[in-house]
């Protein structure tokens, strides 16, 4: 179409022309093209004496824990109880997938040989590679957020635990040396905080609801007890990440995630289980890469798109 | 002030500053305590620091395109917009311009955001909270939902006026 120059200033269309094609399936570009990066003037600099590799590992470790637990829970949407339930799930999501989004740009950022390797003049930003483009065993997430979505009652169950303990460590992580975790940590908490109030409540009001409600409720405690030791776990990148004063240890926030727990079982009158920890594979659980088939298939679900069209622009 | 004589951080300023939350459009950047910093620092080249409200905010992408916008039309060829994580936001930046948009465009706005240093306890019970209906300003108001149309509004309802309404919850 041609247009004289008094046209297009007047067309309401013409600020639409431009050339900003940008990676198909993840954020929107700036005007001039060069990504949108989630740390975009933050401090990446790798503290003093801090292993690259370490920091790197560690955040991916919180990355996926986020991202993981952020998939299952936007499973959610449309499908929760009632509106205001759907509405609360997939804001606990959104929450945790912008924490995914800033730890797995981190964790490219203080080692870039993290990220998966992608054709030349891919427009993924590395944060997507992380999340798209990397295998089931590659993930080290603990294996509490990738099970199969079950009842309301299962999600409760699995926020309280997941939110509680994640919280915890939060709340040390806003001391790390690492400028990046302790922002996201100080910004975290807040959130998490929410989450595990909401699920907290839901809790008690199932159990103290109807005998189908409660009955429901114990049934779900029972199906994740098993994974709940597993979080306070420590991982060698974890124990290395804690010493150089950028992680936090998880055995060390045990305590203060059992008081909680406690509390929470108390008002609810709901007895603390006493299933057996589920044990890894050969000694190996979510944060060495082992994990479940579901994994895999929520995975391919999530990653399929993104895998097909790798250099996908729009 | 004449137009001539305004310098060129002032010029940045007030068209950094005209920016408005894209989901909450009654208020700019600045009243919503997400623009942090506007600073000149070479001929036509501005650096703007903003922070998130919610660590997954979808508005986040949309705010830097429009500062970019603005900024560009007022004359500056180079644009960075910096993303300022720590101080986390919290609701107590909301100016009292802010406040009061909020509250006439019928949204009712956060009372004083809670300590977040330390272990913060577990509270099983609603959040108590002061809130009157934006609408007809009755104090007689429940909560229906800790989470809302967004990251950052709980659900209420008037029990005098029977409306619902958002209010911005403290963080």
């Amino acid at each position: 179409m041609h247009t004289t120059p008094e046209d297009e200033h007047d067309s309401a269309y013409s600020g639409l022309l431009v050339n900003d094609a940008h990676w198909a399936f993840g954020a929107a570009p700036v005007p001039d093209g060069h990504g949108e990066d989630p740390l975009a003037g933050v401090d990446t600099t790798i503290p003093d004496g801090v292993d690259a590799a370490t920091l790197a590992t560690y955040a991916l470790m919180l990355g996926d824990d986020a991202l993981v637990m952020s998939h299952r829970l936007s499973e959610w949407t449309s499908n929760a109880p009632d509106l205001e339930d759907d509405i609360a799930l997939s804001n606990i999501s959104l929450d945790l997938l912008g924490q995914a989004r800033l730890l797995l740009a981190r964790a490219a950022k203080a080692d870039a040989s993290v990220v998966p390797v992608l054709p030349e003049g891919s427009p993924v930003p590395p944060e997507d590679a992380l999340a798209f483009f990397r295998e089931a065993q590659d993930f080290r997430n603990v294996r509490l957020a990738e099970l199969v979505n079950g009842d309301f009652a299962e999600a409760t169950v699995r926020v309280l635990l997941f939110s509680t303990w994640r919280l915890a460590i939060f709340e040390r992580l806003r001391a790390s040396r690492d400028h990046v975790l302790a922002a996201v940590a100080a910004k975290g908490v807040k959130e998490l905080a929410y989450h595990r109030d909401y699920s907290a409540r839901w809790f008690v009001t199932l159990a103290q609801g109807t005998d189908e409600s409660r009955r429901r409720l114990l049934a779900a405690l029972d199906l994740l007890w098993p994974l709940w030791p597993e979080l306070f776990d420590t991982h060698a990148f974890e124990a290395a990440a804690a010493a150089a004063g950028v992680g936090v240890d998880p055995t060390s926030v045990r305590e203060a995630a059992e008081g909680v727990l406690e509390q929470v079982l108390a008002a609810a009158d709901v007895p603390r289980p006493e299933a057996p920890r589920r044990v890894g594979v050969l000694g190996r659980t979510g944060r060495d890469g082992m994990h479940g088939e579901p994994l895999g298939r929520m995975l391919a679900e999530m990653q399929s798109v993104a895998r097909a069209h790798p250099l996908g622009q729009w | 002030m004449r137009l001539m004589s305004r310098t060129p951080l002032q010029r940045a300023r007030r068209a950094a500053e005209s920016v408005t939350d894209p989901e909450l459009p009654m208020l700019t950047l600045l009243d919503l305590g997400v623009l942090r910093d506007v600073d000149v620092v070479g001929d036509s080249h501005v650096v703007v620091d903003i922070t998130p409200t919610y660590s997954g905010c979808p508005a986040m992408a949309a705010m830097r395109d429009d500062l970019v916008r603005e900024l560009r039309g007022a004359g500056f060829d180079r644009v960075d917009v910096r993303v300022c994580l720590d101080p986390a936001w919290t609701t107590d930046w909301i100016t009292p311009e802010g406040r009061a948009a909020l509250a006439a465009a019928g949204i009712s706005p956060p009372g004083p955001a809670p300590s977040s240093d330390g272990p913060i306890p577990l509270t099983l019970l609603p959040t108590a909270r002061q809130v009157r209906c934006p609408q007809c300003e009755s104090p007689a108001t429940e909560l229906v939902s800790e989470f809302g149309s967004t990251a950052c509004k709980a659900q209420y309802r008037c029990t005098s006026c029977l409306e619902p309404f958002d209010h911005v919850k403290e963080i």
